[in-house]
Parts: structure tokens; C-alpha cells; sequence
């Protein structure tokens, strides 16, 4: 019974906020979509801040709403990081840690110090949080969100309030926290480096219903979606490092669909990786190329043809094994190359960006 | 010098401000509280009935107070049902009084630094398992301090400075309910010019202390929570 069940409906002028959907019990959902689409309401009503007027939420088989029953936020197994921060200025850095965790039965209170140590805070804890900067406010938040041992963990935007690099700081930490955690984390985005990073599903909102749904592999490689997760369309998928060429500096990187050479980043041989393809960087040809600078080339069959934002574009799928690769042709190339699904054709991978990592870096 | 009838002025004036600073600080805090967060319309007609006393003359007010607490007031009729003594001319009458007298004193400051705290403090405190109970507490009391002491000093203060009402339920006597203010218009009654002077002078200088300590306490007030 491990997964959230939530079904939620509030109607206010001039919005209708209306979703229904079924989120994994582990890793993390990111739910991205415009301000005003509905994503930090979700969250507010998975955590019991807001009530729905008819809603349903049921979290690892347990009723925490439903039409005759509301169980308060307090009583609620969760963490909740708000987007400023939100540390309580009266209480040190260690006093806002412990407060939660004094509030929880011994059995359920977390590793303080693990928690500690995950976010690197040692240095503040005995500070007011007025001295401390947005970075390291947002850390303090994290871990006091963490204290407590919640079976879910809902982040609203935690790093928006801060500049890039700050941004920048965090993000490694939220990553290690990821693969720490065995609980679901609920991410609220619209920043598309994030989502990248860090999802494992994703929920796209727009005006207070959900457009799509799913693992973040497949909602990326939806062509047909009218919200745009960044500039540029592309793929994200989990791979692997196969082999490094050392002598000229190249990595292999195996993924479902077969494997592409890259630059080498330095990561040891057997980590995994999340690499991301931009469609802009892939092109197509109906037949395999000779003499070619570009040396990924994968064979593949194609699955949908799609407008892009530009009239003179469209975005093509491939499939390639059980993976799908995004390229961004001219219309007209399309219609030279008379493309149509179910043709097969050859895919040629011109860059490849590796986006995070688990494993070992090598010296 | 001061003299054994003054000492006692100024300690029967200090036991009535400090009696109804006490009840105003449970009565206010909870009125203060209700009013910051209530949407209700009720909040349209309480908010005045607290400011009344700010603006009606304390004669006024002192005798309806007697009106009330007389043999044929509600609240006479009541004392003397229960067997207790009648409250006007009593120092029970006068903090009594005073509790109306001074509670707009009370309630105003606290319901403006309740209002001022951030909503998402109390969000926050339920999603780390803290009750409301619990959050107004931890949370509520502790970030509103600088308002508490701000609001007790000037309810104190008020309820040393009160003379009109005092007159009026309490009367002038001796030891249980002639407080400085009253003592003060006696001396001058009596053309004790010095002595008038002396107890004004120990007013004044008090009087002095409390705006200063309201200023520090809003300025340390300020700097502890500027960055948020």
C-alpha cells in the first residue's frame, strides 16, 4: 500500500482547482507547471493547510481525508519545507531543529545528527536564524522538515527564494537527501534545471488540473504537451558509465536503447548517471551515414511526429529498445525525408549531457 | 521626604495596577487573540466596546460602573445574592472598574503584534506535530514578547493614572482605595502644595521610566527580528 491516493476539488471564482491522481511511494514527483497552475495547492491539501471542500487522500493506506473526515495537519506523518524560509526567529538553529522532534514519540524521531550532517549545518546550530543567509536557512529548514521522520516529505519550491548560486549549493544536498530517503518527496517546480535533477515522476499542472503524469522519461518525451519543461525539448533517461577511454578522454554510456559515447566527466566506471539529450542536438537520417563527424549514431524506429513552438519546426520520437530520443528537424526535412511512423531510421547523437550521478567520482 | 501615608498610596496604587495588569494579561490575550483571527462579524461590534473607554470621559464610565455594582445594579444584585459584599467603595470594586477602564490598553497593542506575526509560523509549527494549543505557546508568545511587555507596562501605567473612575466607584479612602492620583487632588484640596509635589514628582519620574522601558523594548524588538 505504499503509494498517495489524493482526489481534491475547490472552486473559487475564477478558479477550479480539480485533480485526481495516484503518486509512487518512493522518489521524487516534481509538479511542475506556470505560477497559478495549481502546484502549491496540491501540496496545502496533502498536508491538511488547506481542506478542499470534496477530497479524498489516502496516504500508505491510511485515510488522512475524506468526505466525513479530516485528520489535522498536526496529526499528519509529514515534512513540510515552505518556499521562504520559515525558520521560528525566537529559537536557535538547534532549538528550531529539536522542535518538531520533541513533539514525536522517541521510536519516530530521526537520526538528528545524521540529519545534521546530510545538510552540513554543525557550524549554525547554536545561531539565530536572522544572522544566517537564504542558503543556509533553507538547509536548516530542510533538516528540521527531516527531524521528524515523516512518511512523506512535500517541498514547495525550497530553492526559489534563492539566487543561482545559492541554488547551485543546495541542490547537491537535496540529490544526496533523494537517494537517502526511502520515503516520497512531493517537489513543487518551474524551474527546469530541478526537474531534470532531481525527478523520478513528474506531474505537469496547468490551471488547476493535471496534463500529464507519469515517470519523468516518459512525460519529457510527450511532444504534444503545451507546457514546455525549459527552453529547449529533450530526453532525460538513467544510464550507466560502461568504459572510459582514457586516452581520448570519452566515457561510454549505456542506456535501454544501446550506448553513446560522451565526454569523459570523471565519473568512476558502473556509476549511474542521468543524461539529458537535447533534441536540438539530434539528427536523422533514413539511412546509415558514412564519414560523419558525429559518431553516436543508433538505430531506431519512429513513433511521433509533433509541432514544435516554431511554425518552420517539428519535434520527431524515436524509439530506440525501450528508450525514446527526441530530434528537432525543419518541416521541410521532414517532408524531404518523407518521415512517417514506423519508419526506420538512424539517429545521430551529436552531444549528450551528463546531469547527476550516483557513485563515485574517480581521482 | 515621603511619608507612611504616601508609602501607602504607592503600594495600594501599585497592588491594584498590578492585580488588573494580571487579570487584563488572560482576559486581553484571549479578546487580542480572537480578534486578530476571526473573520466574524462579531468582530465589527466587540472592537468598539473595547475601545469605548479611550474615548468616554472615565466619569462616565465610573458611574455607569456604580450603576451596575450598586444594591439595584445586575452585578450588586448578584454580589448580594451570593453573600458577598457590595464592590463600590472596595478595592474588588476598583480593580473591577479598572479591568474595563485599562482594557483597550491591554487588547490593542497585543492584537496588533499577533497580527503582525507571519501566518507561516503557525503552518509551520502544525507540520512539526505542534497543536494550536501547543503553537500559541511556543510559537505565538514567545515571537509576540516585545508586544506582551509593551502592553502590560502601559495597562500598568493606565491604571496608576487613573483618577475620574477611581473617584467615582472608589471613593476617597484611606488605605483601601485612595490611590496616588487621589491623594494627589487631596494635597492640592488642602493647599499642601509640598506634599503635592513630592508624590507628583515620584509620578512623573515613573511615568518617565515607563516610556523609556516601551522604547528600549520596541528598539531591541526591532533588531532581533529586522531580517525577517
Amino acid at each position: 500500500m505504499n503509494n498517495i491516493q489524493a482526489r481534491f476539488l475547490i472552486k473559487r471564482s475564477g478558479f477550479t482547482f480539480d485533480v485526481d491522481l495516484e503518486i509512487a511511494g518512493r522518489g521524487v514527483t516534481v509538479f511542475f507547471g506556470h505560477s497559478g497552475s495549481g502546484k502549491t495547492t496540491i501540496l496545502r491539501c496533502i498536508a491538511g493547510l488547506e481542506r478542499a471542500s470534496q477530497g479524498y487522500l489516502c496516504v500508505n493506506g491510511k485515510i488522512w481525508q475524506d468526505s466525513s473526515f479530516f485528520l489535522p495537519t498536526y496529526k499528519r506523518p509529514l515534512g513540510y519545507v515552505f518556499q521562504e524560509s520559515s525558520l521560528f526567529p525566537h529559537l536557535t538553529v538547534l532549538g528550531n531543529l529539536c522542535y518538531g522532534m520533541k513533539r514525536v514519540v522517541k521510536a519516530q524521531r530521526a537520526d538528528l545528527e545524521k540529519a545534521i550532517e546530510l545538510l552540513d549545518i554543525a557550524y549554525l546550530l547554536k545561531r539565530k536564524p536572522d544572522g544566517l543567509s537564504g542558503g543556509e536557512k533553507q538547509r536548516v529548514a530542510i533538516a528540521r522538515a527531516i527531524t521528524i521522520n515523516p512518511s512523506i516529505l512535500l517541498m514547495d519550491e525550497p530553492l526559489a527564494s534563492l539566487d543561482i548560486k545559492r541554488r547551485q549549493e543546495i541542490l547537491p544536498y537535496l540529490k544526496e537527501l533523494r537517494d537517502e530517503l526511502d520515503i516520497p518527496v512531493l517537489y513543487v517546480s518551474h524551474n527546469p534545471d530541478e526537474v531534470v535533477q532531481l525527478a523520478d515522476n513528474m506531474v505537469i499542472m496547468e490551471e488547476g488540473s493535471i496534463i500529464a503524469n507519469g515517470t519523468l522519461e516518459h512525460v519529457v518525451t510527450k511532444i504534444d504537451l503545451p507546457v514546455k519543461i525549459g527552453e529547449d525539448a529533450g530526453v532525460v533517461f538513467e544510464a550507466s558509465i560502461a568504459k572510459v577511454d582514457t586516452a581520448w578522454n570519452l566515457c561510454r554510456i549505456d542506456f535501454s536503447g544501446g550506448s553513446i559515447w560522451a565526454r569523459d566527466s570523471g565519473i568512476a566506471v558502473g556509476s549511474s548517471v542521468r543524461i539529458r539529450i537535447l533534441a536540438r542536438d539530434v539528427s536523422i537520417s533514413k539511412k546509415p551515414l558514412e564519414q560523419i563527424s558525429i559518431q553516436n549514431s543508433l538505430q531506431g524506429v519512429v513513433d511521433a511526429i509533433g509541432a514544435d513552438e516554431h511554425p518552420g519546426l517539428a519535434l520527431v520520437r524515436v524509439k530506440i529498445g525501450a528508450s525514446f530520443i527526441l530530434s528537432r528537424l525543419t518541416r521541410r526535412a521532414v517532408m524531404d525525408l518523407e518521415l512517417n511512423c514506423g519508419d526506420s531510421v538512424w539517429v545521430h547523437v551529436k552531444s549528450a549531457a551528463t546531469i547527476s550521478y550516483h557513485g563515485r567520482r574517480r581521482k | 521626604m515621603i511619608n507612611a501615608d504616601d508609602l501607602r498610596t504607592i503600594w495600594l496604587t501599585a497592588k491594584l495596577a498590578s492585580i488588573v495588569t494580571f487579570i487584563l494579561l488572560l482576559i486581553g490575550t484571549a479578546l487580542a487573540w480572537w480578534l486578530a483571527r476571526t473573520r466574524s462579524w462579531l468582530k465589527r461590534l466587540v472592537a468598539p466596546i473595547i475601545a469605548l473607554p479611550m474615548v468616554l470621559p472615565p466619569v462616565v464610565l465610573g458611574f455607569y460602573l456604580l450603576l451596575v455594582m450598586g444594591p439595584n445594579g445586575p452585578i450588586g444584585k448578584l454580589t448580594s445574592f451570593l453573600g458577598l459584599a457590595p464592590l463600590p467603595f472596595t478595592l474588588h470594586g476598583l480593580v473591577m472598574g479598572s479591568v474595563f477602564y485599562s482594557l483597550p490598553f491591554m487588547v490593542h497593542p497585543l492584537q496588533s503584534s499577533f497580527e503582525a506575526i507571519n501566518n507561516r509560523y503557525l503552518e509551520v509549527a502544525s507540520t512539526l506535530r505542534a497543536s494550536p494549543i501547543d503553537t500559541f505557546f511556543t510559537v505565538v508568545i514567545p515571537v509576540a514578547m516585545p508586544g506582551f511587555i509593551s502592553a502590560s507596562v502601559i495597562t500598568f501605567a493606565h491604571t496608576v493614572g487613573e483618577f475620574g473612575m477611581v473617584l467615582m466607584i472608589g471613593g476617597n479612602l484611606p488605605g483601601v482605595t485612595r490611590v496616588a492620583s487621589v491623594q494627589i487632588y487631596d494635597y492640592v484640596e488642602s493647599m499642601d502644595f509640598a506634599s503635592a509635589h513630592r508624590l507628583a514628582g515620584v509620578m512623573l519620574v515613573f511615568s518617565f521610566l515607563v516610556l523609556l522601558a516601551i522604547h528600549l523594548c520596541n528598539y531591541k524588538d526591532k533588531s532581533r527580528y529586522s531580517a525577517e
